[in-house]
């Protein structure tokens, strides 16, 4: 289950949160893609998502299992 | 599931202070900064700005400037042949060499390379351009409104409504629960719009670079930066080069607060030194770095606000429209996100907006978007309590954001450091000190997430002993420092038998900037994972030296020694003895560790200020300024406390005194440190520094970047305090004494 | 233009250099000389980044001819140590933290140093006051003014 940030909703058939099967960062961020095509432009423009509270960026292979609390966010970056 | 890293310890070298590695050479004028450098054949190359600030380029001719004497090279955008692949990429090559049209006063249009500094000045001035002059756009909300000059067309995103202009280029929107609801159940409602002008980081040191490259490709840049990484890769994606053929080096750096995290100059020197043969070094002046580096956003913000009469928030909501220069940047959407971050909310709304204008193309400045945001929400909670009698600090304890709560911008904290340094504050003696007439004290929060990145570094052990730390990021703040420091810590030897650089380019892979608050997190992991390594490998020594398994020996203060006595009866081998024997036992010894770090922590900070307000000039005079501040674990209490210090006098800058100011014709009227004020020592009080530790699971000693947070909380806290003095409330920034007097006077 | 012939005294050194007549003093030390201690921070004297001393007198050299420093007595950052033995100051910046970035940190050296010897104790006050010339961005002051004053505090008990 993941948590869509408010305007993203929009894409997702207005749900802010949507389900999605997923055993890592990777399988999250395709199968977005697939259940809803809309969000496609933001996922390719980049986001982070947060995982339990701590921020990813890239790495494909971080874990997720079916208890974690998942947000995806705008792509963070710093100065 | 995320993996804890943090363990807790003693430590015996992370938490004192050494002298910094760096210390002599800075303090004798010996070390290189990016100017500092020149080479045999050099040429000085200099750029053509446009004195417009919007304007369609009909024709550009360069062959007078090409026919004057010592003149080797000129190049306009036509050189640049090479198509970016990606959005971000081309609107760097456009902000470095302007394209159809130039966007803002001082858009680069062409550049020269000469042999000397008055043959480059004439070459340039001899440039002809005809320019077909557009109407301009300077403010965000203008700029937001159907019928305002447009800047570039078909980047609005799909987020955008289609009844706004061009000019909006992204809309996103947070939070969760039902405001309208949580409205209902205020007792008192305030509502505000606070606008901040732009603002610059204000380095000292100008941007500037050296720069060679062949016909065949090969190059090499030593250039100030904050990422040699990013200059090679952005370099390389503009010109079409390969990125291992491209090697940069990177300089001492004078100050850089985000200012200095993209290119400007470099890809001209590249294509210059292309064309001419010959080296290229480029340097800006004090009225480039002003009118065509990346200052921050100026903003226009409205937050609404509504509290029992007890102090409970019971419901928030936020527009924050943040203008980014001639392109896209992310400022207003990172606002919309951080600025009701500390705060435990049933019923929050944000929504941030990134618009384009005719000025130059923004570039983050430590913490970005975040200072503005923090500003508007601090100053309607401060107002708020005033209103209701309560005590501003006993607010913000009511409704802080702690371990469990869900943020404002969606997550669930973990273990966070914000009712620390409130009760802190609270408990300081600053916070109860008496004050005078036309004396107020202010307090605010705020935040930042820290970031983690790509991330290597190469741990070397010498056949002395002695220990070479190779990492990648360009220091900024004192963190070869720090490295050495967790590289001693873990190997178990003193800091002084660890020399750290910063590696260029071509020794080591890639590396995220030194931006974020990362570097003394992920490159300290980094450091602490390669020392690990290389004590592995060590132990595997002396293991084979003394003929018993590897699992039978410990590292223990510097030296292996045997687990146990039944493992055997041998003296300990220091790190020394080892690396004496490694051409015999397997050759020469290195740890190393490559990583993108994540599960950085994110960070809170709550200042308070005693300001003091002139009512017959509306001047304003810092009294004293205190800033609480989680750092996790400070590995150099003397750099943390100077991040926290240096944060905070930028934040009083940019609340006081800091703005651009432009005229009716779009250009830039105050490019200079004369005229752009930033503070100097007799505006000052000390800034006292309270370190707070409330370790990051996700780093082995606790540390948390503390880079960013500083500025976040100041402009809140000294417009409050500012407030409260002068008894009105004052919602535009900077607070000059002409604004602080129209007030006063009921303007 | 042609050059004009310059003898001085730089960090008590005979020097001889040609430079044009509209070079600055700044110009001269870093691209002819390579004393590159001194620092360009603005080239209109409002960062004090390219200070020293003309004849004991503290200025900023962006703000003076090359030229007009025929027959006068220079003292640029790289004087300042003796050797290997750093200026009180010097170890006082270290000690206290003093620098971050370090780019301001000779003309603060160079400031410092001619303050303490109009007046070896001044107050913090005084202290802020003179060195209102010297712009750093990193610090926020707290610690150089601190240094400054502990090697004021050193300098007289060791005099």
């Amino acid at each position: 289950m993941v948590r869509l940030w408010g305007s993203l909703a929009e894409f997702a058939a207005g749900h802010h949160e949507v389900e999605v099967i997923a055993t890592n960062l990777r399988e999250l961020l395709d199968g977005l893609a697939t259940a809803h095509p809309a969000l496609k432009p933001q996922l390719e423009r980049g986001v982070s998502v947060s995982i339990d509270g701590r921020i990813y960026n890239d790495t494909w292979a971080t874990p997720i299992n079916e208890t974690s609390e998942v947000v995806l966010l705008s792509r963070l970056v710093g100065g | 599931m995320t993996k804890v890293e943090y363990t807790p310890r003693e430590f015996k070298v992370v938490g004192t202070r050494p002298l910094r590695p760096d210390g002599i050479d800075k303090v004798t004028g010996r070390a290189r900064y990016g100017a500092d450098i020149s080479a045999p054949g050099m040429l000085v190359g200099m750029v053509l700005r446009s004195p417009h600030a919007h304007a369609r380029i009909k024709s550009i001719d360069t062959s007078a400037a090409e026919a004057l004497p010592g003149v080797k090279a000129v190049v306009t955008r036509a050189d640049f042949t090479h198509q970016p692949e990606d959005n971000a990429t081309a609107d760097i090559l456009d902000n470095c060499m302007a394209g159809e049209k130039v966007l803002y006063d001082g858009h680069a249009v062409a550049a020269v390379a000469a042999t000397s500094r008055n043959a480059a000045i004439a070459a340039v001035a001899a440039i002809k351009v005809d320019y077909d002059v557009l109407p301009h756009v300077m403010d965000v909300d203008d700029a937001m409104k159907l019928g305002a000059p447009v800047l570039l067309k078909g980047r609005k995103q799909e987020t955008v409504p289609a009844e706004m202009s061009d000019n909006v280029l992204t809309r996103n929107q947070y939070g969760h629960g039902d405001p309208e609801e949580g409205f209902k159940q205020a007792d008192l409602i305030i509502e505000r719009t606070f606008k901040t002008a732009a603002t610059h980081q204000g380095y000292i040191e100008p941007h500037a670079c050296l720069a060679t490259l062949g016909a065949d490709g090969q190059g090499d840049m030593w250039v100030c930066t904050q990422g040699h990484y990013m200059v090679r890769n952005t370099c390389a994606a503009i010109l079409g080069l390969d990125a291992g053929r491209l090697r940069v080096t990177a300089s001492e750096i004078g100050g850089g607060f985000g200012g200095k995290t993209t290119v400007f100059l470099e890809p001209t020197a590249l294509v210059l030194s292309r064309k001419s043969g010959r080296p290229v070094k480029m340097t800006m002046t004090r009225d480039e770095v002003f009118r065509a580096s990346g200052p921050t956003a100026s903003t226009s913000i409205d937050i609404k606000i509504g509290m029992t009469k007890d102090g409970k928030i019971t419901a928030a909501t936020g527009d924050y429209r943040y203008q980014n220069g001639a392109y896209e940047a992310m400022n207003g959407t990172l606002g919309a996100m951080t600025g009701f971050a500390p705060y435990d909310l049933e019923h929050v709304r944000t929504t941030g907006w990134d618009v384009v204008t005719n000025r130059p193309k923004a570039a983050a400045y430590r913490a970005p978007g975040a200072p503005m945001a923090a500003f508007a929400v601090e100053s309607v909670i401060d107002e708020l309590a005033g209103e209701l009698g309560l005590d501003p600090i006993d607010v913000r304890l009511k409704n802080a954001a702690r371990e469990g709560t869900r943020a404002a911008y969606g997550p669930t904290y973990p273990a966070i450091g914000l009712e620390a340094t409130l009760e802190a504050a609270k408990a300081h003696p600053h916070w109860s000190a008496p004050l005078g007439k036309n004396q107020g004290r202010g307090v605010a929060c705020g935040f930042w997430f820290n970031f983690g990145g790509d991330t290597c570094v190469s741990l070397m052990i010498n056949p002395d002993g002695t220990v070479s730390l190779s990492e990648g990021n360009p220091d900024i703040g004192g963190s070869r420092a720090s490295m050495s420091m967790m590289a001693a810590e873990e190997l178990g030897v003193p800091m002084e038998q660890v020399r750290t650089i910063v590696a260029d380019t071509a020794s080591l892979g890639q590396n995220e900037v030194t931006d974020g608050s990362r570097v003394t997190f992920a490159v300290g992991l980094a450091t602490i994972k390669a020392a690990r390594h290389a004590i592995e490998i060590m132990k595997e020594r002396a293991a084979m030296t003394w003929g018993i398994d590897v699992d039978a020996v410990e590292w223990v203060d510097g030296a292996a020694q045997p687990a146990g006595p039944n493992a055997g009866k041998f003296p300990p081998m220091s790190i020394g003895e080892i690396a004496a024997i490694a051409a015999n036992t397997g050759g020469p010894i290195a740890g190393h560790h490559e990583v993108n770090a994540e599960g950085a922590g994110v960070s809170f900070g709550t200042h308070i200020a005693d300001t003091e307000v002139d009512p017959e000039t509306g001047a304003v005079k810092i009294l004293r300024y205190t800033v609480f501040q989680d750092a996790g674990k400070a590995v150099h209490p003397s750099y943390v406390e100077g991040q926290f210090q240096g944060g905070a006098v930028q934040g009083i800058g940019w609340a006081l005194n800091e703005e651009y100011v432009y005229g009716e014709d779009g250009r830039l009227q105050n490019p200079g440190f004369l005229d752009y004020r930033i503070p100097v020592a007799s505006d000052l009080p000390m800034i006292d520094p309270v370190i707070l530790e409330i370790p990051n699971p996700g780093h082995p000693y606790g540390v948390r970047g503390v880079g960013e947070t500083g500025i976040v909380p100041p402009l809140a806290t000294v417009a409050n305090a500012v407030s409260r003095a002068a008894g009105i409330r004052l919602t535009s920034l900077p607070m000059s004494p002409p604004k602080v007097l129209a007030a006063l006077k009921g303007g | 233009m042609s050059h004009i012939h310059v003898k001085t005294t730089i960090n008590g050194d005979a020097v001889e250099f040609l430079c044009q007549a509209d070079e600055t003093l700044l110009d001269v030390l870093r691209d002819r000389l390579d004393l590159t201690g001194s620092k360009e921070g603005c080239a209109s004297g409002d960062c004090g980044a390219c200070s020293v001393t003309l004849d004991g007198r503290l200025v900023c050299s962006c703000l003076m001819l090359g030229a007009e420093a025929e027959g006068s007595k220079i003292e640029t950052i790289e004087g300042m140590a003796e050797g290997e033995t750093l200026h009180p100051l010097q170890q006082a910046f270290l000690d206290h933290a003093a620098l971050q970035c370090g780019v301001c940190t000779p003309g603060f050296l160079i400031a410092a140093k001619a303050l303490l010897e109009k007046n070896p104790d001044p107050s913090e006050e005084e202290t802020r006051y003179w060195l209102a010339g010297n712009l750093c961005r990193c610090t926020g002051y707290d610690k150089i003014i601190r240094a400054v004053l502990a090697a004021a505090k050193n300098m007289r008990e060791t005099a």
